[in-house]
């Protein structure tokens, strides 16, 4: 045993120095830190940094770094509050969350869809946001009793393949797509996020026997599973499948990562059918938080114009505070009516929305 | 389970060190078992048949076939790079570790894209007539991809094992007149078949805990009936967890009954090990290597630097820039650097305590401890970062000294990946000559100082190995970094995973050909040392 202390120190000593290396670099950092900001921030915010005071955040960010990161730095900035983040995927933030409980670091939660957040709000780890923040976006685009405030949107489409389909052969409505023209040729995200809170819309409004007779159609018809947006688009792009049903952005994303050979465009259904459905990215303040008056003025900078305007210029998302135009890339918006939706009661129907996708066997095909 | 016997009663440190260390293996699964059994509903009844026994089924064939084929191509491999006279034969010690690095959510995307419908591999098959690939998705297509990421698991370690086998047994089966394969199959393989079932467990364990890979190639198995009921129905997920580390607890107890009975013959000498010449077979050999690391690196890597160098190109120019800038870079390279180096050593001095009172003391807690740190490799990463996320929150003690640390961090890889080490530092302190020991003791050393001067060289290579595969394992980990690790840490891999997410698919190329690049350096600089001490 003596050994092992020794190599322990020795360990000990490499971990010190690792250590004192990143202290030192952090250092560092901090000292060079520069008055004015660069890069995607700037475009944000560009005047002069304001000192920065001794109040920290933490966010438990379930969207991506390379999306948030220079909107932290701009309300750095701007605020002088400091904010320390943990990035991952929505789900397994709001399962670390339900794990800490009240001991939970963070103060704000960022979900990419109302999912994760109707799941802490059934538990009850989220705090009513104020009036005067809630008042920023429409009604519809935030939940009800107030733990939610979205961000930004993003319209559920149907991607198509240009070379195998063309805009008017592709079906006004979702529930066509069961019919024998589309055989075995739509791609559905069955497990993913999205997809989920979007089919438990569904049910809210159409009722279960109809969500679950559409899903099971579409499973015998072959649809086929995919695990997220992102691989149908890419697997649109190529022609492996013919279409399928996706959330907006990622087909601009991807075209312009990969260029003409990805061959896909985007298709609206008609007539504010419910296949048009706008899911929203929300933000919400834990209960447990100390520092409710400068996570609130975090969502606010999230709903601010340069905010907005950022993510629709980046993401291709659509903005979702007052006045802000949509990316000039973007169709209009002309999505499904959603303002008799209450999305508090979507907490609850996840979990039957899940099952009904399970038991129609389409996440084996 | 060793080939020392010994009639030496156990020292009592050790055991309670060994007992000590068991103790913090066991956080997943006492997180598992307490989730399970003191929560509101009785979470096992919520097992039924239908949500459990096809995908249960379906992940058993899957990893029943992987484990198979990483077993012949990691012995095929190992045996031609170590003991054949195949050409360029550093190279290959470099390259071949390599595909273990990938993390299977980008390999197999990048994979995908690559061999199927629209990709590059596909088109140029196509031009030359061949139009009918196999596309690469279901069960076929989540072997596959998973046989050339894991092979390694097995490669690694029997190849640490072949160029350490004493020459004399070879020797004379050659000289009595046996054929190479003869000579194979009676002498080298009985020497190398325990080594050789550590390592397909761990590939069995490891596809049965795996999600990125089988969710895009859509195999539907137990990982995504446990990913998809998370939040939706969290006692049936936590339930299938359970689930998962009893059948691996029931794999492992089988494996050790069929290691035990297999021979193990001792070491008496330590010479160079023999090399064969191929002959006719070295052109179809090379060949066979060749087309194993296309496949399993090449195949990846061309679309994930192509991705790379579109968004290189669009950055220069006038398209959208990049969302990742150097520092970003450099930052998460020496993070995923130092914190990889460090779980590699810290593992490794985990589980040698284990590995010595099995070994030399046929220790009963030993094996308890063994066994523990293996099964909990099944159990998928998510839950071992929520575990170790409850227990550090069960005291204020424990919160306030570990809450936003990278000891945190360290020590939940090290139960994540400790099962990677075990097998191999087991059998690099089993293969320490007895005889070696009966000297140090007469010529009068201390047993601490016999082990640092005489026994810890003769295991450098085994334990190289092992933190080898620890190390690469521990670059591209994702739930346990994301969850556990202090705020604001990042790796290439949760860098590269957020960024993919969010189909920012140019830097997620950048990051993963540098994530490549990097364990290439470090295999490169395990390799030339390795060469220099022999």
């Amino acid at each position: 045993m003596l050994l092992n202390s020794e190599i322990k120190k020795i360990t000990h000593g490499i971990f010190k120095g690792i250590l004192i290396l990143g202290l030192g670099l952090g250092l560092f950092a901090c000292a060079d830190q520069k008055k004015e900001l660069d890069g995607a921030a700037k475009s944000i915010f560009s005047g002069e940094c304001v000192k920065e005071s001794n109040e920290t955040i933490v966010i438990y960010s379930g969207r991506s770094e390379n999306l948030i990161l220079p909107v932290i730095e701009a309300f750095v900035c701007e605020t002088g509050i400091k904010v320390d983040t943990r990035w991952g995927s929505s789900t397994d933030m709001a399962l670390l969350i339900d794990e800490e409980g009240s001991k939970t670091q963070a103060d704000i939660f960022l979900s990419r869809s109302p999912g994760p957040v109707g799941y802490l709000d059934g538990k009850g780890y989220l705090d009513p946001i104020s009036s005067d923040v809630l008042g920023l976006v429409g009604e519809q685009m935030r939940s009800a009793n107030a733990t939610w405030i979205g961000f930004s949107g993003r319209q559920r489409v149907l991607v198509y393949n240009t070379d195998q389909f063309g805009q008017d052969t592709l079906p006004s409505s979702v529930f066509d797509l069961t019919s024998q023209e589309y055989e075995g040729k739509v791609a559905i995200p069955g497990s993913n996020g999205s997809f989920v809170d979007w089919f438990t819309i569904l049910i809210d409004q159409y009722g279960e026997q109809i969500a679950g007779d559409w899903i099971n159609q579409m499973a015998n018809n072959g649809a086929r599973y995919y695990p997220n947006n992102r691989s149908i688009v890419e697997a649109v792009g190529r022609g492996e499948i013919a279409m399928g049903l996706v959330n907006h952005y990622y087909n601009y994303k991807i075209s312009v990562a990969t260029g003409p050979e990805h061959k896909a465009s985007n298709y609206v259904f008609k007539d504010n059918d419910i296949g048009g459905t706008l899911i929203i990215s929300a933000a919400a303040i834990l209960d447990s938080s100390e520092k409710v008056s400068q996570a609130e003025n975090f969502l606010s900078y999230l709903l601010s114009p340069q905010v907005q305007t950022y993510f629709t210029e980046t993401t291709y998302e659509y903005p979702i505070a007052a006045g802000v135009q949509p990316n000039s890339i973007l169709p209009e918006l002309e999505a499904f009516e959603i303002g008799s939706i209450d999305f508090d009661s979507l907490g609850e129907g996840f979990e039957n929305a899940n099952k009904l996708v399970e038991s129609s066997g389409i996440l084996n095909q | 389970m060793t080939g020392i016997k010994s009639s030496m009663r156990s020292p009592v440190p050790l055991k309670i060190g060994v007992l000590g260390i068991a103790f913090l293996f066991s956080f997943p699964a006492g997180y598992l078992l307490w989730r399970n059994f003191t929560g509101d509903t009785a979470s096992l009844k919520l097992l039924n048949k239908t949500q459990v026994l096809s995908p249960l089924q379906r992940s058993l064939i899957l990893a029943v076939s992987v484990s198979l084929t990483t077993a012949v191509i990691g012995i095929l491999l190992a045996w031609l790079t170590t003991r054949c006279d195949l050409p360029g034969k550093r190279m290959w010690k470099i390259i071949l570790p390599i595909p273990l690095v990938f993390p299977s959510f980008i390999g197999a995307a990048a994979f995908i894209r690559t061999m199927n419908p629209g990709g590059f591999l596909n088109g140029l098959l196509s031009e030359i007539g061949i139009n009918n690939v196999i596309e690469i998705r279901g069960f076929f297509g989540a072997w596959f991809v998973l046989t050339l990421f894991c092979y390694p698991y097995v490669y690694l370690p029997v190849a640490a094992k072949l160029r350490h086998l004493p020459s004399s047994l070879e020797e004379t089966s050659r000289v009595l007149g046996f054929s190479p394969l003869k000579t194979f199959q009676h002498v080298v393989f009985p020497q190398i078949s325990q080594i050789l079932y550590a390592g397909t467990l761990l590939v069995f364990l490891y596809t049965i805990s795996d999600f990125g890979a089988v969710q895009l190639l859509r195999y539907d198995t137990l990982t995504r009936s446990i990913a998809t009921a998370q939040l939706a129905n969290k006692s049936l997920s936590l339930a299938l967890g359970l689930f998962l580390l009893i059948i691996a607890g029931v794999v492992v107890f089988a494996e050790r009954i069929v290691s035990k009975s297999s021979s193990n013959i001792d070491q008496k000498e330590i010479g160079p090990p023999l090399e064969y010449g191929l002959g006719l077979w070295k052109l179809p050999s090379f060949l066979t290597v060749c087309l194993i690391t296309l496949l399993a690196l090449g195949a990846p890597l061309l679309t994930l630097s192509k991705w790379a160098a579109d968004g290189l190109r669009r950055g220069a120019g006038n398209g959208q820039p990049l969302t990742l800038d150097s520092q970003q870079i450099w930052e998460s390279t020496w993070s995923t650097l130092s914190i990889s180096v460090v779980t590699g050593l810290a593992t490794i001095l985990a589980v040698l305590p284990i590995a010595i009172l099995i070994s030399r003391y046929r220790s009963r807690v030993g094996g308890i401890a063994h066994s523990l740190v293996i099964a909990t490799f099944a159990v998928p990463g998510i839950l071992i970062a929520l575990s170790m996320r409850f227990w550090s929150l069960q005291t204020d003690w424990a919160y306030n000294l570990f809450n936003n640390t990278k000891a945190l961090l360290v020590f939940s890889y090290v139960v994540r990946f400790g099962s990677l080490a075990m097998g191999v530092v087991l059998l690099s302190v089993a293969a320490v000559p007895k005889n070696l020991e009966d000297v140090g003791r007469t010529l009068g050393v201390t047993k601490i100082s016999r082990f640092v001067r005489v026994d810890l060289p003769l295991m450098a290579p085994g334990l190289g190995a092992a933190a080898g595969l620890v190390i690469l394992s521990t670059m591209k980990e994702l739930p346990i970094t994301l969850l556990i690790s202090p705020l604001g840490f990042s790796t290439l891999a949760t860098r590269m995973f957020l960024s993919f997410e969010e189909a920012f698919i140019a830097e997620a190329g950048i990051l993963a050909v540098i994530l490549v690049g990097l364990s290439s350096l470090l295999t490169w600089i395990l390799v030339i040392r390795k060469s220099a001490h022999l």
